[in-house]
């Protein structure tokens, strides 16, 4: 069994847990509370759905990517067009069922952390979907390099706080927002972006963002009549990865591969430690401090990784690799012009495996990707490199 | 009774908190020695760290003072090892998990036995997630105001040396008032133990020590100190500590 985990305290074999200040406590149990309450409260589950159809645009298609599987010449390739959300990326499911719980939980000041901006646009769009106070911390680095998600946060009506702390990317926007709960522990909601964190918060996330991997094993069984036997998506904190592989955990002759950036690779290259409150692999250095990363993808720019994903790697059931910036932009562009998607360079890392994984395998199998998110968004980005 | 429990018994305690190299480990050194003289009675050292979460602003800047000097937690333990030798009052090490978990459990508290650091504060663990003690260092828990009835009790048994009572909700750093609440919160704490309590979080000034003392068995003075650790005024902290004293031995 790998999809039994966590247990009652958060804990992925020996990874997870709670590694916060006792202040967090309290609210992280009332926020667990809250959410074991109305993850299976119908009202709960139909107003999810609800807003996941007529606002996010679910279900998002699964499209057999005809040119690329012709250009590999190997397995049929799907991709979970997450990219077609509502706000351009999967994050938005993760935040309609946080903000619908912290309305049922009555906290109206909403707090949240944002890499390269797009869990800040998205936890922004539904602050004001839901008429709720929003306040977004981005490092000064990535303010700077993503001022246009910067401006969107700031139509959408949030506030959008400098972290000018520590490397001043992700991470310290991470601290930064602890920082806030621990001081603003009753009337405030944190929604985190991504499957890392103190318990609840890595099993909540997955929970929501496992529509991708619902949705696309009933998909691909229209088209298929079995499963798939290789799923592919990219690896930062582990959302939209998790999201996707956690529905076929059980399925074992499912293949299952997650790509992280090489130069943020906590999986690939980390050690076990403790980051953010949770157990898991990070990149540190000899002595215990906590690495800055790089990655030409924001999103994948990121030390930790979320505990799920370091239990899976330990338990064998998942297999990790990585790709680096070059590999990224070979992703970006040929699904660019040959499918005439523009993917998020995150997405790029996972489109990039391909290269490495279709052409060994029998034209009778498939493969699922997922697209996590399009790329308008790094376009700028990408100028600097072409 | 360990050696740290024991000095609450003599008056009300004083513990100041400094930053081990900030700005450098011989200074360190020095601070420690003056602090003792200025009327400490246990030394809390911070070990630096890249991402201390509990910590404002303030305690942040000496972490990465500490850091630029690449101060690690091995320094630390040579510290310790040398000025646990010189002074009569007992040492305790605040620091954050992962550097524990990156020295390796079993070495640290081992290490802290050998190189004479008796007590230990980890801000973000709780003592759900501990391994059980076999040894002589104590493991000083932390009462948030938000911590439940229920988690005091298991707080108050677990926690050696002494209770870590946090004045008020939020992070490191002085505050203009200190919560009225701290005298309930101690009674609530009393219910359960007869353990020692100091209050921290925010202390900042005599006034403040005096009253946070009538509450509690000891008073924690950190960002206050720093800051002024941070301007290199080393005989103004000493100085700082001296008129901390006064005021809660008047009291």
């Amino acid at each position: 069994m790998f999809s039994n985990q966590p247990d009652d305290r958060g804990h992925f074999g020996k990874f997870g847990g709670r590694f916060v200040p006792e202040t967090l406590i309290a609210p992280l149990d009332e926020l667990k509370e809250a959410y074991l309450k109305y993850k299976n409260d119908a009202d709960f589950i139909s107003e999810f759905k609800f807003y996941l159809e007529h606002y996010a645009g679910r279900p998002t298609p699964l499209y057999f990517a005809k040119n690329l599987t012709d250009k590999f010449n190997g397995a049929k390739i799907y991709l979970k067009r997450e990219d077609l959300c509502h706000t351009g990326a999967h994050k938005i499911n993760n935040v309609i069922g946080q903000l619908l719980l912290a309305k049922r939980m009555g906290k109206k000041r909403i707090i949240a952390e944002t890499g390269a901006g797009q869990h800040g646009v998205a936890a922004a769009t539904g602050c004001a979907l839901f008429g709720l106070e929003c306040i977004v911390y981005m490092g000064e680095e990535d303010v700077r390099r993503q001022a246009l998600n910067v401006f969107r946060m700031k139509l959408l009506g949030a506030k959008v706080i400098s972290v000018k702390s520590g490397s001043k990317t992700l991470k310290d926007a991470i601290n930064e927002t602890l920082r806030d709960w621990m001081a603003n522990p009753s009337d405030t909601f944190y929604c985190l972006g991504s499957s890392v964190g103190p318990h609840p918060y890595p099993m909540m996330v997955r929970d929501f963002q496992s529509v991708i991997g619902n949705e696309a094993k009933g998909q691909h069984f229209e088209f298929e009549k079995k499963e798939p036997d290789l799923l592919v998506a990219c690896v930062g904190g582990g959302s939209n990865s998790i999201g996707l592989f956690y529905p076929f955990l059980e399925e074992k002759p499912v293949e299952i591969i997650g790509v992280e950036a090489a130069g943020a690779a906590s999986l690939c290259k980390g050690s076990i430690g403790v980051l953010h409150g949770a157990k898991t692999y990070v990149l540190q250095s000899k002595t215990g401090q906590i690495l800055t990363t790089h990655s030409i993808s924001a999103g994948l720019d990121y030390s930790g990784v979320g505990p799920e994903h370091s239990y899976l790697k330990d338990a064998g059931r998942v297999k990790y690799v990585m790709a680096n910036d070059k590999d990224a932009l070979y992703g970006f562009k040929i699904l660019s012009e040959m499918e005439g998607i523009i993917p998020a360079l995150e997405s790029s890392h996972a489109i990039a495996y391909l290269k490495t994984a279709a052409p060994k395998m029998r034209s009778d199998q498939s493969i699922i990707v997922c697209l996590s998110g399009r790329g308008d968004k790094d376009v700028e980005e990408i100028k600097n490199y072409v | 009774m360990s050696r740290i429990s024991e000095v609450f018994g003599k008056r009300k305690a004083l513990i100041p908190f400094i930053t081990v190299g900030d700005p450098s480990i011989s200074q360190t050194e020095k601070l420690v020695y003056d602090l003792e003289k200025a009327g400490a009675d246990i030394i809390e050292l911070g070990v630096p760290f890249s991402d201390p979460i509990a910590d404002g602003p303030v305690i942040q800047a000496a972490h990465n003072r500490a850091l630029k000097n690449n101060v690690s937690l091995q320094d630390a333990f040579l510290l310790a090892n040398k000025v646990s030798r010189k002074i009569k009052i007992p040492l305790v090490f605040m620091l954050s998990q992962n550097l524990i978990e990156n020295y390796g459990s079993s070495k640290f508290f081992s290490d802290c036995a050998k190189y004479g650091v008796g007590g230990v504060i980890i801000p973000d663990s709780i003592p759900d997630e501990m391994e059980e003690k076999n040894d002589s260092i104590d493991r000083i828990l932390l009462v948030s105001p938000t911590t439940n009835e229920e988690r005091i009790k298991m707080i108050a048994q677990k926690s050696s040396g002494f209770i870590y009572l946090i004045s008020s909700a939020g992070i490191t750093g002085k505050r203009s008032k200190i919560s009225a609440d701290v005298s309930k919160m101690a009674a609530a704490i009393k219910k359960y133990t007869n353990k020692p309590i100091a209050v921290g979080f925010g202390i900042s000034n005599p006034a403040q020590a005096k009253e946070a003392a009538k509450h509690a068995d000891g008073v924690i003075v950190g960002s206050a100190l720093v800051e002024i650790i941070a301007k290199k005024q080393f005989k103004k902290a000493a100085d700082f500590i001296k008129s901390l004293r006064r005021a809660i031995d008047a009291g």
